[in-house]
């Protein structure tokens, strides 16, 4: 070996001791607010909040974000489009339902894991044409997909326990012995279940896979000759994206809805999702959380808006219309200016407030 | 022994013949250039090379062992890395994350292992990230290495690609174009490059290249084609006055009336 | 065997109608290389303007002539405000920028029009006629075949006949070719797009009195897609030849297959059948191919 090879290895801090980007935190500023983000929302909140907060916004907020984070991974970090997410949120939440029903004794966590399990083997079958389709034309499969799976949960009534609509109501949320029935109750459940889930998305984006996921995003056919496997690379992709998307029904079903049938699965919902991702930032794990976030609020913040001051002037119909023509004007707005959506933008701001005081503006 | 034996290699795309009957050797450590005109079919033959494309006749005999059809997977196993013309690099990713894709081979833990991070993986990454510095170092790119490609300049994205290939310790190294677009400057820096992989770490190159200044300073031994046949193969001086390279190049004397 | 000859001839005849909506699709594809999700939305739009403007008393004729010109000012507005500015974006980008499109369209119909549904009365009835082999058709069914006819030999035409014609078919080829040779290009953009408009009232006419004008029009979106897929996204003899053969697959599963395991099946069978016919030919019946350069 040449001396350039050689004095590469420099010194002792070269080798094996933390690289900085591979630290947990990007610097004490990150690390505080995290945390402190985490103990506000597990200590704090609950005691702050009220019914109304946790039913109508916090959990619907949170379940979305794993959801839009589930469709992240697949759509943003791995490039595969998919209009399918709510019929893996659909598998989830009925395969949680059936094994928590069908198997006396089995804690609640367990039957959400086998939900998510069973939306990620459907995932990755759903993920095989994807060898030889690729772009736009995937749509297509995950379409197919999403339609099937609402077509199959309602016209086979096992999934339903002999429901013949399809409706089931969920058992009591029982966890460790603990009833978590009430709205506080389901709040930190679902803050949990949210919390852990994302901070495995954190490990797995920053990893190899991770890597390998974008390359097959950005070049499949440089991934290839680099000696990735480019299929089994894409099928993992759908495997943890569905994964992700069945636990968010999981939670959606239990600890949202607590009765649903068929149609809380369907193709509007996957729109759904994905218009959180777009608006929040494809390729952002923050941005999920930002989209779903704005996704659920504007419309609610809109709503009071309406009632407070348009005051039976405007009726709820036209309120409705409005939403959908902003939502569309948001959607284009975002992917004309701003393809990495709101999370890019908060970003830029922090960067405005952390260079302050040596700006001129 | 030859590294790489190209033994009478054809292929068309439907009815373009992009190369018929074409083979040479590669001796080891040695720098081979590919020469010839636009759409001789040089970059499918690279194609051909790295599994990319599949050809209708011929073999490729690669360190010795006959290898009638690779798959880019395989073609990366058995030491052959490649860059590209068209700036194939990871555009969203740093230039850290780009190169330690070149290094995914070396990976040997479960996806499981690699999706949570822990163990063996934990260890295995750091490893990688050792080599990758090496390479950026090796390169000069360590200033860069959390710079997201997209906005690197054009030279620098270059100088990636190579990065990303090299990071592999690939046997065989297939460069297309790799100084496509750049000032003289920057082409002596890219020829001072690659001369360094092939004299420090005895890489094997095969680059195709259409600045003559470079092919006679760097290489050892130059072929080419014409209309996806082979017209000239030895060393740099003797290519260059074969009058079948001239004609190939220059045309012939007649004047159309 | 009659049954089955006339559940044949019956879904032939249904997949015109379906073709007839995959023809607005592939006219924008050929000239901007984007697959519109919004002529669902456009096609509601335009049967909603038709309906609404019979409604206030404009006679059939007029109410045509004034959604027609709707459409071309829709066209225009599109290509204006939305498609300038997403010139080189990738196909996934402006899909979904035209699935936002989709909403702002549906979202504007019903702001202008109301959300009512409305009924629709082209004067033909739907009502059975006898031919040869003892199959009945529904006379709408023949009505409905003939018009998508007649718009496959009008586009023809038009595309052959035309300055414009030949100008989007130079666009369709080789968009930059076509610009440094004096194309101008916005003015294809909104030709097209006021083409797949009126295309789009069409369809919408002949839809909207089967089901009747309301918002589950736009849906018909997700029944073109298979239609495209096995056809070609830019071909409209494709588009013809696809309509027929979904349209035919789907009445029979429906009928031979659907007895066995369950209604419902037409909502998910053609996207299966598009799927399977994309792993075999990923350009289609008579799409082009695509040769990628590394």
């Amino acid at each position: 070996m040449s001396a350039a090879w050689t004095t590469a290895i420099s010194g002792p801090a070269r080798l094996g001791t933390a690289h900085p980007e591979r630290r947990l935190f990007r610097g004490t500023g990150q690390a505080i607010a995290t945390v402190g983000g985490l103990l506000f929302a597990f200590v704090a909140v609950p005691f702050l909040g009220d019914d109304y907060w946790f039913t109508a916004i916090l959990i619907p907020v949170l379940v979305l974000s794993l959801a839009g984070l589930g469709l992240n991974l697949l759509t943003g970090y791995a490039g595969q489009l998919s209009v399918g997410s709510a019929a893996f949120m659909g598998i989830g939440a009925y395969l949680a339902y059936d094994v928590q029903t069908r198997l006396p004794g089995m804690p609640l966590l367990l039957s959400f894991v086998a939900g998510a399990t069973a939306a990620a083997a459907v995932g990755v079958f759903a993920g095989l044409p994807s060898h030889r389709i690729s772009g736009f034309y995937l749509v297509v499969c995950t379409l197919t997909v999403q339609f099937f799976v609402e077509w199959t949960l309602s016209n086979f009534r096992w999934f339903s326990n002999g429901s013949a609509s399809g409706l089931v109501s969920v058992p009591p949320l029982v966890v460790a012995g603990r009833d978590l029935s009430s709205p506080l109750g389901r709040f930190l459940l679902t803050l949990s279940v949210v919390t852990v889930m994302t901070v495995l998305a954190h490990r797995i984006v920053r990893g190899e896979v991770g890597r390998r996921w974008m390359a097959v995003r950005d070049m499949d056919t440089a991934a290839a000759i680099l000696g990735i496997p480019v299929l089994r690379t894409k099928l993992l992709a759908f495997a943890v994206s569905s994964f992700y998307c069945g636990m968010a029904g999981a939670l959606w079903g239990f600890a949202y809805l607590g009765t649903f049938d068929p149609r809380a699965w369907e193709l509007d919902r996957s729109f759904e999702i994905l218009f959180a991702i777009i608006i929040g930032g494809m390729g952002s794990l923050s941005g999920s959380f930002l989209g779903a976030a704005f996704l659920l609020v504007l419309p609610l913040a809109m709503s009071q808006v309406a009632a407070a001051y348009l005051r039976g002037t405007v009726d709820q119909g036209t309120i409705e219309n409005y939403k959908k023509i902003g939502f569309g004007i948001l959607i284009v707005f975002f992917l004309v200016k701003e393809p990495r959506g709101l999370s890019r933008l908060v970003q830029t701001f922090i960067q405005r407030i952390r260079t302050w005081p040596l700006r001129h503006w | 022994m030859s590294l790489l034996v190209v033994d009478r290699i054809s292929l068309s795309f439907n009815a373009v013949k992009a190369l018929t009957d074409v083979g040479f050797d590669v001796a080891r450590h040695e720098i081979c250039a590919l020469v010839g005109p636009n759409g001789a079919g040089k970059s499918s033959l690279l194609n051909v090379l790295c599994g990319v494309y599949r050809p209708e006749r011929g073999r490729v005999v690669f360190d010795g062992e006959v290898r009638p059809f690779m798959r880019p997977r395989e073609a990366a196993r058995e030491g052959i890395g490649r860059t590209f013309q068209s700036l194939a690099i990871f555009k969203g990713m740093t230039v850290l994350e780009n190169v330690l894709t070149g290094r995914n081979l070396a990976f040997t833990s479960t996806w499981f292992e690699l999706a949570l991070g822990v163990g063996r993986a934990r260890r295995e990454e750091s490893a990688q990230r050792d080599e990758a510095e090496r390479v950026l170092e090796f390169l000069d790119l360590q200033r860069y290495r959390h710079a997201v490609a997209s906005t690197l300049a054009y030279g620098l994205q270059k100088r990636v690609d190579l990065a990303r290939a090299l990071a592999s310790r690939p046997k065989l190294l297939l460069l297309d174009e790799p100084m496509a677009g750049m000032t003289a400057d920057e082409k002596r820096e890219m020829s001072r490059f690659v001369l360094a992989v092939n004299r420090d770490y005895g890489t094997t190159v095969l680059l195709i290249e259409h600045d003559m200044s470079v092919v006679m300073n760097l290489s050892d031994h130059v072929v080419v084609l014409d209309y996806g046949r082979k017209v000239g193969d030895g060393p740099p001086d003797a290519v260059r006055s074969d009058p079948e390279v001239l004609r190939a190049y220059l045309g012939t004397k007649r004047r159309v009336a | 065997m009659s049954y089955f000859l006339e559940t044949l001839v019956g879904g032939l005849l249904a997949g015109t109608m379906y073709s007839m909506v995959a023809i607005g699709f592939v006219l924008i594809y050929k000239a901007s290389g984007v697959f519109n999700f919004a002529q669902g939305s456009m096609t509601l739009f335009a049967a909603l303007t038709f309906v609404c403007l019979k409604e206030r008393g404009l006679s059939v004729g007029l109410s045509f002539v004034a959604t027609a010109l709707t459409m071309v000012l829709v066209g225009l507005l599109i290509e204006r405000l939305l498609l300038r500015r997403l010139v080189n974006r990738s196909p996934v980008t402006l899909f979904m920028a035209t699935l936002g499109l989709s909403y702002i369209v549906e979202g504007v119909a019903q702001a202008i029009w109301g959300a009512d549904v409305h009924g629709l009365d082209l004067g033909i009835e739907d009502t059975p006629m006898p031919l040869p082999f003892g199959i009945r058709v529904s006379r709408f069914d023949l009505w409905a075949a003939g018009a998508a006819g007649a718009l496959v030999v009008a586009l023809s035409l038009f595309a052959n006949r035309t300055r414009i014609g030949l100008s989007l078919r130079a666009v369709a080829d080789d968009p930059l070719a076509a610009v440094s040779l004096g194309v101008r290009l916005p003015v294809i953009w909104r030709t097209v797009w006021s083409l797949a408009g009126f295309v789009g009232l069409v369809a919408g006419l002949f839809w909207g009195s089967r089901s009747g004008v309301q918002f589950s029009l736009t849906l018909v979106v997700l029944k073109a897609m298979p239609v495209l897929i096995i056809g070609g996204f830019d071909s409209i003899v494709g588009a013809i030849v696809a309509g027929l053969i979904v349209g035919a697959s789907e009445k029979l599963a429906e009928v031979y297959v659907g007895a066995a395991i369950g209604a419902g099946l037409e909502n998910w069978f053609p996207y299966a059948m598009a799927v399977g016919f994309l792993l075999l030919r990923p350009s289609g019946l008579l799409g082009g191919k695509a040769i990628v350069r590394v």
